[in-house]
């Protein structure tokens, strides 16, 4: 398909395809039509059993007993320090069976401490990663093009909801509408033998042609999660950031009798939090990027930037940064050290994007 | 990919063509095919001296960041203002979209640089895809 390659967390991924127009076009194609991701990189555990439930309850800041069959929610797995091992979709597929979708640089870390956090509990934690292709159809036409594809019946699944259908000939394909570009879109989980997965991947190319499909990259796929606010493991969260100055509090059920990391969220919101995630925009040009350092109006280093780069939906320059929390305000000036010059940027609402509500 | 033979290259990518004292400088069209789409230059002003093999700005697209290379000693004397509003030109026409005009230092600097037929290996060498 003439992409350009890049290696990513031991994976060989297409960055950008310069036939569908790079970038920039791929990133607009998903805002206003369609566009295709393989996300196979990305991982699956599935837990099963009487106390599926209870594992996935103690391992996860979310409450996945409000899960109905076919329902799925954004959760995340802590360290007892309250510090993120990963951020994962919850999927509860059937009555004591749930899908953990995780990220592909976190894998092994996962699936090694999901099995040696539920040892206790009356189920079976199955690392099934390498058995799928996924692959992802976003944007606002995502649901016309899937629609050609299967027998399930699309309008009948809403957002964070699963369905099962034929896909592409395929029976029993586990359909999601969940992922990573604030768009509506789907994510289909196929057979991973590569006959099939070049077949449907083909077929789906086709199918979107009417809709201007483009097959997108991890350059888009980073810009749109990026205006959409949503985190990245390694930038937004890690093992270093709580869950608190990561604002992903409503993600996060206290409520809940106990699961990993609670006892150290209670006593760091006892504490009150020191830093934020918060997001920004350049006033002045030049663009902050991963890592550079966020300065006060004094130039004093104050934090840094988690991600960063030109928006090409909104055509700003943003970014999102760790800085004290005296700093968060809306609207709060601030420098980014850019090749050693302080250059103005403002703290501005996230999502920096927000999909337009359906008629 | 047919490189102007009345211009030098630098191994950095930055094309440089000379007109007795004075000179005017940019990136080839495989340099803008690496970047992509190109977002944003940063140039020095005008009466900035720039140093050969010293960085003097850079380029940037939508996912990284690239440093610009001076091929010569001189100073510049004019900068393509069109760049800060319309960075896309460069992609459209590499070897078109001039960054910088200067007066060079020492004209000799520029036997050291590439041939376009030099480039043109040089470049094949190195990419291949």
């Amino acid at each position: 398909m003439g992409a350009k390659m890049v290696e990513f967390n031991g994976w060989d991924m297409p960055v950008e395809y310069p036939s569908a127009g790079g970038i920039m076009a791929e990133h607009s194609a998903v805002r206003t039509g369609v566009g295709i991701f393989d996300v196979s990189h990305m991982g699956d555990i599935r837990l099963q059993g009487p106390e599926a439930l209870a594992a996935v309850q103690h391992i996860s800041i979310n409450d996945a007993s409000r899960l109905a069959v076919g329902q799925a929610q954004y959760s995340a797995l802590l360290y007892p320090e309250g510090t993120f091992v990963d951020d994962v979709v919850v999927h509860r597929l059937g009555e004591d069976e749930y899908l953990l979708v995780i990220n592909a640089g976190t894998r092994e870390k996962d699936f090694n401490w999901v099995r040696d956090h539920t040892r206790q509990f009356n189920c079976k934690v199955e690392h099934l990663s390498d058995d799928f292709t996924q692959i992802a159809i976003q944007g606002p036409k995502a649901v016309n093009l899937l629609q050609k594809l299967t027998d399930a019946d699309l309008s009948a699944v809403k957002f964070y909801w699963v369905t099962r259908g034929t896909v592409c000939g395929l029976k029993n394909i586990l359909i999601a509408r969940t992922g990573y570009t604030g768009e509506d879109g789907f994510e289909i989980y196929i057979p991973c033998d590569e006959a099939t997965s070049v077949r449907v991947w083909n077929e789906t190319l086709e199918a979107g042609k009417e809709f201007g499909v483009v097959p997108c990259g991890l350059g888009s796929r980073n810009t749109l999660r990026l205006e959409a606010r949503l985190p990245l493991y390694g930038h937004e969260i890690s093992d270093t950031i709580n869950v608190w100055e990561a604002g992903l509090d409503r993600f996060c059920k206290m409520e809940k009798p106990d699961f990993i990391g609670k006892a150290s969220l209670e006593k760091a919101k006892a504490q009150g939090t020191k830093r934020a995630l918060v997001g920004i925009e350049m006033l002045d040009r030049g663009i902050a990027r991963d890592g550079y350092k966020i300065l006060d109006m004094g130039g004093r280093e104050i934090g840094y930037v988690t991600s960063g780069s030109p928006a090409p939906f909104l055509k700003k320059n943003i970014a999102l940064a760790y800085v004290p929390t005296e700093f968060v305000s809306l609207g709060t000036e601030l420098k980014v050290e850019i090749r050693g010059q302080g250059v103005r940027a403002q703290i501005v609402p996230t999502p920096f994007y927000k999909k337009p509500k359906k008629p | 990919m047919p490189f102007p033979t009345d211009y030098k290259y630098t191994k950095e990518h930055e094309w440089i063509k000379a007109d007795g004292k004075n000179a005017t400088i940019g990136i080839t069209s495989y340099a803008q095919d690496s970047l992509g789409d190109i977002v944003f230059v940063d140039l020095p002003k005008p009466g900035a001296d720039i140093t050969a093999g010293k960085t003097f700005g850079s380029v940037e697209s939508v996912k990284a960041v690239s440093d610009l290379y001076a091929p010569v000693s001189g100073t510049v004397t004019e900068v393509n203002g069109d760049l800060a509003t319309a960075p896309e030109q460069i992609n459209k026409d590499a070897h078109s979209a001039w960054m910088i005009k200067i007066t060079l230092k020492d004209p000799a600097d520029l036997n050291a640089l590439l041939s376009s037929a030099d480039y043109e290996k040089f470049v094949a060498e190195e990419g291949g895809h």
